[in-house]
């Protein structure tokens, strides 16, 4: 077979004159579409990381109904409201960030991308606030855990099982702070497009890590929409 | 069967290309990971049996004198930990997958090259805090650390264990996501999924397990961890958590982790029958299709893991006929590997031994994983030999046979060198011999009633034990006996010329050992896979030139 092995040079790719293009890829777009289908994967083995968390605490919400609902609504729905708008928005940022790649306006994209940025800090900012006031009533589970004589939404005449309530308190902790944990991530992310940005990397043919990065921030808003109802909002009703 | 041409003078290639450890650490080749992780696994192999021999040495008596029962339940724990997560998990999928991947379908590189070496890097890391863990105590929960033992009881490292192997399932996501692009993206004009090879199509299946199954035990085990450190209360009935939720979230992964182990090693013997048969694979499509379905399937049958954890009979009932429904796909990859052979012209090559081995092995195993899948019989064996001897049929019959028939069948081309044949089919005979012996006397003990997990046992057990620990002593002789072979070979074997098994596949119509970048142009494909027929016409597969 050695035959074959004839004199064209190796890389039939030398002709395409793509700085970004990778040398064992033979098109930009074979790259574009291979980072993208990469990150979707990846995006569908975050969904089963986070899944067995939704999976335990289904069990749990439904084992331990008016305890959850109790400790559910302990929390600051205002704060998670305001940190759900502040995703939202984030979300559009990002969005209008590869828009401004695409048509090769530079400081709308580094614009976009520091605003993105500044959301996500808000958003762990609301989150530290949220948990300083869950450290401060003795709501985080361990020694110190305190739910005692706080009655069940809708029976004044019950009161949560603090054990049960601590669980849900622990899936909250554990969801939550992996949730920020995975903001923190994407903030690291972002800053490496900000700093490819700055330098001016992207251009409407080239900015594949915008898209790559974009769909991180959006999976990581798109959990908060789930996170955001079943802990703050399951039993709101007066 | 090897009679080719070989070159006089030492070709460029992947491993004389440069030298030194640091283009050895920062590389980002595939073949050279490959090789990175197959110095990495054969450790962690021998570790593991070194664990394994230990466990056969106390109980070839029935008293407890070699080792005490804290020290033989971390022995058992170890070994199942390091085999399972260290050896077999990574085993056919990072060596053997990672080198012939991107050849196979006729690609530079895996998609990701740095990915693949960040995914190695996690893995060594993985293992040197598992071996920290080891040799600072060790754990003693058994490979499953079922909870509330692991999380409120213990007084082991489970924490670092946990974390251990944490980081080694992201080392196995990003295997597996890198197969899965790669085989989507990066395969060669013509090679179209119809004449991908089964070895391709394994992997496929394989990755998907890795990608959607390894993040629940991953974070399974983020949750014993936090568990066993604040006491949340989540699998600690005590505190109104659920044992049984720790158990369906494991073996949610591990149950599917065991088709991770062993679709790779059909898809290796796959390529090895048809070419030591000079045949077409018998039913192309179905055994392609069988590997997806076992993927998908393995996902439905976790709980059977449980029929005595105390679920309810309903979902017993539904997971036994669930698991029973993975014997199709199995049972079809099995016929259409004997219908290969019929009127084959068959080779009795090493390769075609460990094959053979293979599918005896493998159906014995998954024969008796019916009666395990049948809820009255599982009550019966649950937790004795018998199941131990079911997994050990699957995971070294099957999967070891698998992993070294591919070693041997690929040697020539991942190091350019010839083993020695005769050593090779005496080691493929001592593996096979005492395999059998150390594992058949199990299914018995199990049937007799011993339980497994115990360091004691009735002197009525004893000579079944003995038979046991004698075949576990020739099995350790016939692992030795390819390392020695091996790397004796890469000095002093003769060198292989490009295609030493006449084998269809493109990883055989480049040099041996390849180049950095595989291919010396864009290989096209205009043949379909397994085209024996054509190759023993004299038909020579020619890669055309692109452009």
């Amino acid at each position: 077979m050695s035959d074959s092995q004839a004199v064209v040079p190796a890389s039939s790719h030398d002709d395409i004159h793509s700085p970004e293009l990778l040398h064992h890829f033979a098109t930009p777009e074979q790259q574009r579409n291979s980072s993208n289908l990469g990150m979707w994967i990846f995006l569908a083995t975050e969904v089963m990381f986070f899944g067995g968390l939704f999976c335990a605490y289904l069990i749990y919400r439904r084992w331990y109904f008016g305890d959850f609902g109790a400790a559910s609504k302990s929390i600051d729905a205002l704060l998670g409201g305001i940190n759900t708008a502040v995703l939202i928005c984030s979300s559009l940022t990002v969005v209008l960030a590869i828009w401004a790649a695409q048509t090769s306006r530079r400081a709308l994209l580094i614009l976009m991308l520091v605003l993105t940025m500044l959301f996500g800090l808000t958003f762990l900012g609301i989150k530290g606030k949220e948990y300083k006031d869950k450290f401060e009533e003795h709501h985080v589970p361990g020694a110190t855990f305190s739910f005692e004589h706080v009655p069940i939404p809708g029976h004044p005449d019950q009161y949560a099982n603090p054990q049960h309530a601590q669980i849900f308190f622990a899936l909250y902790f554990i969801m939550t702070g992996l949730h920020a944990l995975h903001m923190v991530i994407v903030l690291g992310i972002f800053s490496w497009l900000l700093w490819m940005a700055w330098n001016g990397r992207f251009t409407p043919e080239y900015h594949t890590p915008l898209e790559v990065g974009g769909l991180y921030w959006h999976f990581v808003d798109i959990v908060w929409i789930y996170l955001f109802p079943l802990l703050y909002l399951i039993d709101r009703h007066p | 069967m090897a009679t080719a041409t070989v070159p006089q003078v030492e070709r460029e290639n992947y491993l004389n290309k440069e030298y030194g450890v640091g283009s050895w650490l920062l590389t980002t080749d595939h073949k050279r990971i490959a090789l990175l992780y197959l110095l990495s696994i054969t450790f962690f192999f021998f570790i593991g049996g070194f664990f394994a021999l230990l466990i056969r040495l106390e109980l070839l008596t029935p008293a407890g004198d070699l080792v005490q029962a804290d020290t033989y339940n971390k022995l058992f724990t170890m070994h199942g930990q390091v085999m399972v997560f260290f050896f077999l998990i990574p085993s056919i999928p990072a060596v053997l997958g990672n080198f012939l991947i991107p050849l196979m379908v006729g690609a530079k590189d895996l998609a990701f090259p740095r990915i693949n070496l960040l995914s190695w890097y996690l893995f060594i890391i993985a293992g040197i805090m598992m071996m920290h863990c080891m040799l600072t105590g060790g754990v003693d929960t058994g490979w499953t650390f079922y909870t509330p033992f692991s999380t409120a009881f213990s007084n082991t490292k489970v924490i670092e264990a946990g974390l251990a192997i944490f980081v080694s399932g992201f080392s196995s996501i990003l295997t597996g996501l890198n197969f899965v692009v790669t085989i989507h993206r990066m395969r060669a004009p013509g090679m179209t999924w119809s004449r991908l090879p089964i070895f391709v199509w394994s992997h496929y299946a394989t990755s998907i397990i890795q990608i959607l199954g390894t993040p629940v035990i991953a974070i399974t085990l983020v949750l014993v961890v936090a568990e066993r450190a604040l006491h949340l209360g989540i699998f600690d009935p005590k505190l109104g958590g659920d044992p049984l939720l720790f158990q369906h979230l494991f073996w949610f992964y591990s149950h599917p982790a065991v088709y991770i182990m062993i679709l790779p090693s059909m898809g290796v013997v796959t390529e090895i029958i048809p070419c030591f048969s000079r045949k077409r694979v018998f039913g192309y499509t179905f055994v392609a299709m069988a590997s997806i379905a076992i993927a998908v399937f393995g996902f439905l049958v976790w709980a059977h893991h449980m029929f005595v954890a105390g679920i309810s009979v309903y979902a017993a009932l539904i997971f036994s006929l669930l698991s029973y429904s993975v014997a199709v796909p199995s049972a079809i990859k099995v016929f259409n590997w004997t219908a290969t052979l019929y009127k084959g012209s068959i080779h009795y090559d090493a390769p075609m031994l460990y094959a053979f081995g293979f599918v005896g092995l493998f159906t014995m195993g998954g024969l008796t994983g019916l009666f395990l899948a049948a809820l009255g019989i599982d009550v019966h064996v649950t937790d004795t030999y018998f199941v131990v001897a079911h997994f050990h049929y699957i995971m070294v019959g099957g999967a070891v046979m698998g992993y070294l028939g591919g070693m041997h069948f690929w040697w020539p081309k991942i190091s350019g060198k010839l083993y020695p044949e005769g050593w090779a089919r005496l080691a493929a005979l001592i593996v096979f011999i005492g395999f059998n012996l150390t594992f058949f006397p199990q299914f018995v003990l199990g049937y007799l009633g011993m339980p497994r997990r115990y360091y004691q046992y009735p002197p009525e057990y004893q000579v079944l034990n003995v038979l046991s620990t004698a075949g576990a002593t020739v099995l350790a002789v016939g692992y030795l006996l390819p390392m020695v072979y091996f790397l004796w070979s890469m000095r002093y074997g003769k060198p292989a010329p490009d295609n030493p098994w006449k084998a269809a596949g493109l990883e055989w119509t480049v040099q041996s050992p390849p180049t950095t970048f595989n291919f010396p142009e864009q290989p096209v494909v205009t043949w379909e896979a397994y085209n024996y027929d054509e190759i023993d016409k004299g038909h020579k597969q020619e890669a055309q030139v692109v452009g």
